[in-house]
């Protein structure tokens, strides 16, 4: 017989209020795993806005770039005109940043020899869909470690991208086998998985307290 | 009923393996979700397509208004032009195998396609069943005109939907018809009781546990995208307000006046779609959408979303 759908942190505890314990935060929406992310932190008790345009980006403290096309989101945050105003936030450090897959390689370390341009807010190199195409995509145990606590993590991988060289003064979060699969550096979180597919909730509350 | 934590974490299937098979699939087509998938034919497309911000690619022979118009046998895309069209983009790149047609499946599987579409578009090479998706390791999209017809491809293991519209046409009723008959069924679903759950899903044809899973959460356990007829960036925001997660995009670019403008203009409106202003800005300058076929016009035989069973 099918055993139940896994117990998924039954035990968290919303901030209380529903509403802003980090100010607010808020979801690129161009493009991507948008709802997966807002469901995530809506079981949080977080009230999470859509980003879409250069007003709403001005209006939220925090910001989640989702997985998705990076070519695609690059595209659109050009069109936008996010790009420019997104970097500059990052970089004076006014908006926490969590960037899974497609946004980890967005805010990856600038680099001239593959695309998309990256933002370069997370000193590290990004390569994107560095384990293949679709069919190389795989879900796995990964260990955390840090300020992630010892508990392993489910780790979705869809055409994942792997991180390299990183730069001094950067916290790994998890690894699998060893390379490092999450990371942060100041106020940005950076995972080259998908948590917001999976019931683990650890990376979603480390980023409501960047 | 045991309360369902995630609708879309292909709990319903058994075998491990196979449901993390599933799930990272469901997983792609998440990623995939507000963006606008392609029809190409050659190298030279799926490069403008990806410079106007096309989320993936989809490779054909023709693209569905030119088999309508010359006929003929509809087959797989030739290997050389997959792996042509595979070379020249980052994006994800899918590609259309024929109904029941394991056998091109099997090859497409081979070539490392992302993602395969057993479509309609594709002349049938089986009369009375499709592939057994579940056993592929590469995602499946199939194509659906209602939801009973969505549940059953979900049950052999597509791991999207996307409606079937009348694709090459460039009309975009059909399409508007399969999106609000499967939303209709759905919310009607959620307020059926559950011990009616059984007769319901023999009256409909469709597998019992998707019916159950779909009463209790609302929702399609996959992502459901539009197709078939979306020719212009109304349409795209058309078929985004009525809930399609994403937008699939045939005929309606390189047979427009300005491909290049259109595909650009398409993928703004899909994310946009709520915002009449940047509607307006998008559509201006686009030149003429293609030509186009009245679906209400057309004979039966004609009809592509006929197809499948």
């Amino acid at each position: 017989m099918t055993s139940p759908p896994e117990e998924s942190n039954s035990s968290a505890q919303p901030p209380a209020g529903g509403g802003a314990p980090g100010g607010v935060v808020g979801v690129l929406a161009l493009q991507g795993a948008v709802a997966p992310h807002l469901a995530a932190l809506a079981e949080l008790g977080v009230d999470p806005v859509e980003v879409r345009t250069t007003e709403a980006l001005a209006a939220v403290d925090r910001l989640v770039i989702p997985g998705g096309e990076s070519t695609t989101l690059d595209h659109l945050l050009r069109t936008e005109g996010l790009r420019e105003p997104l970097r500059q936030r990052a970089l004076d450090r006014s908006l926490a940043l969590f960037g899974t897959c497609a946004g980890a390689i967005l805010l990856g370390r600038d680099r001239e020899d593959e695309r998309p341009r990256r933002l370069g807010v997370v000193d590290v190199t990004v390569d994107r869909n560095a384990y293949g195409r679709q069919m190389d995509s795989f879900i796995g145990p990964i260990e955390a470690e840090g300020a992630l606590g010892a508990e392993p993590l489910e780790g979705v991988f869809i055409r994942a991208p792997r991180f390299r060289d990183a730069g001094e003064g950067i916290e790994v979060l998890a690894r699998r086998g060893g390379e490092a699969v999450a990371l942060r550096q100041a106020r940005t979180i950076l995972c080259t998985f998908h948590p917001e597919l999976s019931s683990d909730r650890r990376l979603h509350r480390l980023f409501l307290d960047l | 009923m045991t309360k369902i934590e995630n609708a879309r974490d292909a709990h319903w299937i058994r075998d491990e393996a196979a449901r993390e098979i599933h799930r990272k699939n469901i997983g792609l087509a998440e990623m995939l979700c507000g963006g606008v998938i392609m029809d190409v034919t050659d190298a030279e497309q799926a490069r403008i397509a990806q410079d106007a911000g096309a989320v993936a690619v989809m490779a054909l022979e023709r693209v569905p208004s030119d088999i309508r118009k010359e006929g003929g046998i509809a087959r797989m895309s030739p290997v050389e032009i997959v792996e042509e069209i595979q070379q020249a983009v980052t994006i994800p790149v899918m590609a259309k195998c024929r109904i029941g047609h394991f056998a091109e499946a099997r090859i497409l599987q081979q070539l490392a396609v992302d993602f395969i579409d057993e479509s309609e578009v594709l002349t049938p090479a089986d009369h009375a069943y499709h592939i057994d998706k579940r056993a592929f390791e590469v995602p499946f999209v199939c194509g659906a005109t209602c939801l009973a017809e969505a549940l059953r491809r979900i049950g052999e293991g597509a791991a999207m939907i996307r409606t079937k519209g009348e694709a090459g046409t460039g009309d975009i009723v059909e399409g508007v018809r399969h999106l609000r008959e499967i939303t209709r069924e759905i919310r009607s679903l959620t307020k059926v009781p559950h011990e009616e759950l059984m007769t319901v899903a023999k009256e409909m044809g469709a597998p019992y546990e998707m019916v159950e899973l779909v009463a209790s959460t609302g929702r399609l356990p996959v992502p459901n995208f539009a197709a078939g007829g979306i020719a212009t960036p109304a349409d795209a925001a058309l078929v985004r307000a009525l809930g399609a997660e994403a937008v699939f995009v045939g005929s309606g670019i390189f047979k427009s006046e300005n491909p290049e403008g259109t595909a650009r203009a398409i993928v703004r409106a899909t994310t946009h779609w709520e915002d009449a202003a940047t509607l307006v800005e998008v559509s201006r300058g686009l030149g003429s959408a293609m030509a186009g076929l009245d679906t209400a016009a057309m004979p039966a035989s004609e009809r592509l979303a006929d197809r499948g069973w």
